[in-house]
Parts: structure tokens; sequence; C-alpha cells
């Protein structure tokens, strides 16, 4: 078993082969994933050692004090916390082989095709269709919601193989390539001003039954890996007191004297106790996914920081007075990054309004929660076992 | 960073306080004595105190305790929450223990850790750390004075008077008149003290002493809170899978699966943030905003599960047989317990630096 001390040393050995000061990222950052210390709870060979997740911080300890470079996990947030994972459990050794490193490393960009114009909440709904061809499948339709299709190299993707199944059983998924002539991305604007997301139209697109992910027409069960990933990647983040949507709050209030009020001081310390016990309960998720006993608090943390980003951000906007009136900035642009708790407090306030609907509803969370968790009767969903193209659209 | 999960001896310890709560506090029980003058169960709280030596939780092993930290007594906070037991274990075991720790009172430690005495803090419940509180008057070298408000007095043995003189005060409960009051949690009374030149043993500075008290106190409320909520959510989710109306199950009905989701997730904050404050007392690493925290939070939280319990459960949990009403008595009670939430986020306000206009 791999323990800290050695990681400490296979961390100091590819220090020592491959000295950041004299080695390109791109060189460097292959050599990590090739020693194991990419992401070490993976299996050898694929950028790890097979060692608890936990111990990934002292690698990573070593390599920031070292001055290594990393793969700003930030941007490429997509391929690392919801491509990987599923490409781990349900790809064949070769697409593993293919794709995990440079996913890792930063030099091929993911990004997802899953929800459509008519299949939001209902994804299983979707219509983009597939139709095998020979050793390939010809994919037709429109995906909407697309953070970084502008950039990308590399989708997951899910279409439609067997419209005479009922929706959950008809559906595939695949590894799609984005410079596929028969992809168009689309800048999509949202009330922020900017485009963040795109909508991205699929005519006539070839991908190789090779990169098929999983069995045709178990793409749900795959795609189920995806959507868990997904809700533990945006409610599990760990932070320092303060470090959400409230620090900003926080920081204004104790520099403009002059804006405080009565009400709003109440309303503040309200929102205070509840940012800091919405972190306390992310942070004790975390310490037991940490120690291998994941709880099912990961779609909760999500419903509770969606709430109390848009109540934090909407006092914000009302703290201000005059400037509240204000908007830094409604120039159409395509950010590569986006950070919720950027920019200022008008901004804040509108982007926080999608928390509530990207990565599931919050009403669709409570249904995972209230039937998932407490095991109350699911919702009756009559179109559950019709074939998918007799349904109403 | 704190550690807000529960170590195997802690878990093990819920287990053994679970079983004894299963086998010897029934709630139809605990309903029936709360319309009795002896709403105590004293019984119980002899197998808890001494077959279990949870008296002495919080003394140290050198003074024949346990010497387990206030995480451990969170622990039997919440079980004995969950079950709505009637027994002094936080104003004997948590809130007298302590001021006597504080007071380094070493043969009364001895005593409540055998459960030889149980003893009450003579400050009223509504009383938060730091808040100013009655005391009594000390005069020709006895005690004088009338104290209200004080939990689970009627059955202790050993009060603790603050007096006027800066000093805490050990005065056996024979020398002082107990007067009980009705109150709206009937399971954990309150008492009118009254005392006529009692005789007191001075045991060291009351400020401190009850400030320590009460800051735990405060602290591990949250955890009994927990317990009462854990209960209210968990009842209310196995009813109404049983309770059917227009033909199917009452919890299928969007409307009240929303609600229930809802508490789950107030529930899962309530125990991060009861942990947090437990944590906190045992590191002694930012206390008082952990338990300011907590209290700002688990108030609404227990009420808010035991207001959804009574509502969810329709007509049957408006009667007295039901045992959703002592759930609600004491989540409100509780609220004002130690320090309402308001109290508590007005001390967070310096303490997180977020002045008042």
């Amino acid at each position: 078993m791999t323990d800290a001390d050695d990681l400490r040393r296979r961390t100091a050995a590819l220090l020592a082969a491959h000295p950041p000061r004299t080695t390109g990222r791109r060189e460097f950052l292959r050599a990590r994933f090739d020693a194991g210390l990419a992401w070490v709870h993976f299996p050898d060979g694929l950028g790890g050692l097979g060692a608890p997740r936990t111990l990934q911080s002292v690698v990573d300890a070593g390599l920031a004090a070292a001055g290594a470079p990393d793969n700003d996990p930030r941007r490429i947030g997509i391929g690392l916390g919801m491509a990987a994972p599923t490409i781990l459990r349900h790809g064949t050794e070769e697409q593993k082989r293919r794709f995990l490193r440079p996913l890792w490393t930063g030099e091929e960009v993911w990004c997802q095709l899953f929800s459509e114009p008519g299949a939001g909440s209902d994804l299983a709904a979707l219509g983009t269709r597939a139709l095998r061809q020979g050793d390939d499948w010809i994919v037709d339709g429109q995906k909407v919601w697309t953070s970084s299709a502008h950039l990308a190299h590399w989708a997951i993707l899910l279409a439609r193989t067997d419209p005479d199944a009922p929706k959950h059983q008809g559906i595939t998924y695949f590894l799609c390539d984005m410079t596929d002539p028969g992809v168009e991305v689309r800048p999509l604007r949202q009330i922020t001003g900017e485009a963040e997301f795109n909508e991205v139209f699929l005519t006539g697109v070839r991908i190789p039954d090779s990169r098929r992910l999983g069995a045709a027409g178990d793409g749900w069960r795959v795609a189920r890996t995806t959507l868990e990933n997904e809700r533990v990647a945006i409610g599990g983040t760990r932070l320092p007191r303060e470090g959400g949507m409230i620090g900003p709050v926080a920081r204004t209030w104790r520099e403009r004297p002059g804006l405080r009020t009565h009400d709003l001081h109440q309303r503040l310390l309200g929102l205070w106790v509840e940012a800091e016990v919405a972190r306390l309960a992310a942070e004790r998720l975390s310490q037991g996914l940490a120690t291998g006993r994941p709880g099912p608090e990961g779609a909760a943390m999500k419903l509770g920081f969606a709430r109390l980003n848009q109540e934090i951000s909407g006092l914000e906007v009302e703290l201000l007075g005059a400037e509240g009136l204000l908007y830094d900035d409604w120039t159409m642009r395509r950010p590569e990054l986006v950070d919720f708790t950027g920019r200022e407090a008008g901004y804040r306030y509108l982007r926080s309004k999608g928390n509530s609907i990207e990565g599931g509803t919050s009403e669709i969370l409570l249904n995972i929660v209230a039937e998932r968790v407490l095991g109350l009767p699911a919702e009756p969903r009559t179109d559950k076992d019709a074939a998918w193209k007799d349904l109403a659209r | 960073m704190s550690d807000l999960l529960y170590s195997a001896e802690e878990e093990a310890l819920r287990a053994a306080v679970r079983d004894l709560l299963d086998d010897h506090c029934e709630v139809a029980g605990v309903i029936a004595r709360a319309d009795t003058a002896e709403p105590h169960d004293l019984a119980l709280w002899r197998r808890l105190a001494d077959g279990m030596a949870l008296a002495g939780l919080l003394v140290p092993e050198d003074r024949g305790g346990q010497g387990a930290s206030p995480r451990e007594a969170a622990v039997v906070l919440e079980e004995l929450g969950r079950a709505m037991a009637p027994v002094p274990f936080l104003t004997s075991a948590v809130v007298a223990t302590e001021a006597l720790l504080a007071c380094e009172a070493g043969d009364l430690l001895a005593e409540l850790a055998a459960g030889r005495r149980t003893g009450a803090l003579a400050v009223p419940l509504h009383v938060g750390p730091g808040a100013a509180h009655p005391h009594a008057r000390l005069s020709g070298g006895t005690l004088h004075g009338e104290l209200t408000g004080v939990a689970d007095a009627t059955v202790a043995d050993l009060l603790l008077v603050p007096a006027d003189d800066g000093a805490l005060y050990a005065v056996d409960a024979d020398a002082v008149t107990v007067t009980p009051l009705t109150c709206l949690d009937p399971t954990r009374p309150l008492a009118t003290l009254t005392l006529e030149g009692a005789p007191g043993e001075r045991l060291g500075a009351s400020g401190p002493a009850v400030r320590r008290a009460l800051g735990t106190a405060a602290g591990l409320l949250a955890s009994e809170q927990l317990g009462l909520a854990s209960w209210s959510l968990e009842e209310t989710v196995r009813y109404l899978k049983e309770r059917r109306q227009f033909g199917r199950p009452v919890g299928g009905f969007q409307a009240v699966k929303h609600r229930l989701a809802r508490l789950w997730l107030e529930n899962v904050n309530l125990r991060a943030a009861a942990r947090g404050a437990a944590d906190a007392l045992a590191t002694g690493e930012d206390t008082d905003t952990a338990v300011a925290v907590a209290q700002a939070y688990a108030s609404g939280a227990a009420v808010h599960a035991a207001e959804e319990a009574l509502q969810l459960h329709g007509g049957i949990g408006m009667t007295w047989e039901h045992p959703a009403h002592l759930y609600l008595k004491r989540a409100k009670a509780d609220s004002l317990a130690y320090g309402t939430a308001g109290a508590h986020r007005e001390a967070l306000a310096a303490l997180a630096d977020l002045p008042a206009p």
C-alpha cells in the first residue's frame, strides 16, 4: 500500500528528474501523470497509484512548495470532474489510455453535450439521434447550456440510439470530437450580458463506434456516474470561513460604515450564520468522503448553497444603496473561467440565479433527497415504459 | 479544522445510550409522567448516572469521573433529546459540573460524578453566556432572596447559587424552599428558589464559573436540539409512508416531499453546527464563535422540525396522546434556553467583526 512517505519519495524523485525551473509546463505535467502523481487514487498506469484519495494533498503540497506548474484545474473542470470519473468507470482500456492523460494535463479540454432545448430536467427525454452506419454512428440534433464548447476538443455526449425503447433504455453515451465539421458552436447570451454557455448544433457528425462509452442503450446508467460527480463538484467544495458569497458582503460592511442600517445588520448576521453553517456542512461532507464514508449530502449541499448565494447577493445589492443601481458591464463576452463571486454585486446577484437551475434544479434535487435519501414514494411517471417515439413532445 | 464526524468510540457510546433508552424510556411513560407533580424519571436517571456513569462524564478521572470531552456529552444529549428522556443530565452533568470544574470544587465534583448528588445552577434557564442574571443577597453570612426560572431544581439536592458578593455558593437544597412552576415544557420543569438565611459554602468567583457553564450549555444544547429534530424528521417520514389519503401514501405528494427534503437539509446543517460547537468546546479553539453559530442556527432548525412534524401528522399530531407535542414544547423552550438565537447573533456581531450601525 502506498503511504504518505512513499508519495513524498516519489514526488521528490519526479522533481529531481524534471526540475520545474528547466522543464516545460506540458512536459512536466506529462511526467507527473506518468509517475502516478496526477490523481493518486486512480489506478496504476492511468495517472495514479491506487492510493487513498486523501493522500493527494501530500503530493500537491510537495509540488506547490517546489514551484511546479499545475494543470489549472478550474479551466478543465468538466474534464476532471465529470468526463474522467465516467471514462474511468465505464471506458475500455484503450479509451482510458487514449483520453485520460491529455484530459488531466489540460492538452485536451472537455465539454458536456447533455441538455437539449426539449430535455432539461427530463434529460432522459433527449432527442439527439445517433444512427449506426457501418463502424460509425451519425449524429444529428441540438444541445444547449454547453460551457467551454468553443474551447473544447472533446465532448461527452448523450444521444438516442433506439427510439422504439422506453426513454431511459434507448440512450447511448459517446465521446464526441468537437473538431468534426458537423459540429457548430454558437454563443448563448445570458442575463449577466456575457455568454458563458453555448448552443451546439450537430449535423451529420460521424463518431466511430470505438468512441462509444459503455454498451449501446446503456447510456443512462453511464450518465448517472457523470451527474453524481457533477453535483458533488458543485456542492462539495471546501472553503475557509467567509470563503463564499458572504465574503464580499462582510468586507463591504466592515469597510463602509456609512452603508449600515439596523435592518441590514439583522439580515446580514442571519445570513452570515447560515453561510457558516452551510460551510461546516460541506466541510463535514468532505471529511466523510475523505475517510471513505460518503454521505448522501452532495445534492443537499448544492440546494443550500444555491439559495444562500441568491439571498446573500440580493442583500449585497441592497447594502450598496445608490451603487446597487449600477452594473459593471453588459458587454457580450465569452469568459473562459466562471467565478460566481467574481466581478461586482449586480453580476453576483444575476449569476447566482443560475445556481438553482444548473446541475439539476432545486426542485429536482428536492425530489432526489425525498426519494433516494428519505425513501418517500417516487413521482408518478406515466412515460416510463412507453416507447420514446410515442411520447408527447 | 475541527473534526465534525463521530469517532468509533462516540458511536459506541451512542449505541449504548440508545439501547438503554429503548428499554427504559417509553414515550407513553414520559407523556403520563409529564401530567404529574413528578415529571422526572429518577429511576432512569439512576441507570444513566450510575449504571452508565454518565453523571461523571465530564469529570476528570482523578475525581471519580470518566474524563470524557464535550464531544461525548454531545452524543449523549443527542440521544436524550431524541428519546425526550426526562432526566437532569444537561443541568447537572453539564451545567452544574462545568461550574464546579471552573471553581475546582473537587469533593462536590466527586459526589456528582458518583451519582450521590444531583446539582443545579441557580441561574434562570433563559440566560445566555455573558448575559446579566439575578444574584442572591449575602447578609450576615447567609443567603437571601428569590431566584426563579431554575431548571430541574426540584430534583437537585445541590444548588449552586451566585451571590451579590461575586462568589458562587454551594447550598444544600434542604435549606431552600423550592416551588415548582407550571411550564411550557413540562419535561424540563423550572422552579423558584426562596432563600431565607440559607447557609452556603463559598466555592469561588461566580462570574467565570457561570460564564463557562452557560457557554458549554449553549454549545451542547445544539446536540439536544439535533436529537429532537432528528426524531421529528424520522418519525414524520415513517408515518407519512404509512398514512394514506386519496388512495396513496401522503408522503408521495410533492408538496409534502419537498417540505421533508428541506427539513432533512436543515438537519444536515444542524448536525454540522452541533458537531462544530462540541468539537470547539473540546479543543478550546474558536469556542465562542462556534457556540454562537450553533445556537444561532439550532433553535430555528429544531423548532421548525417540531412544527413541521406536528403539521404533517395532521389531526393526530394535535392530540395529547401523540408525542409530537412533547418535542414541540421542548424545542420551543430550548430556543429560549441559554440565550435566544437573536442573542447569539448579536454576540456574533462582535465575534465576527460585523458591528451594528
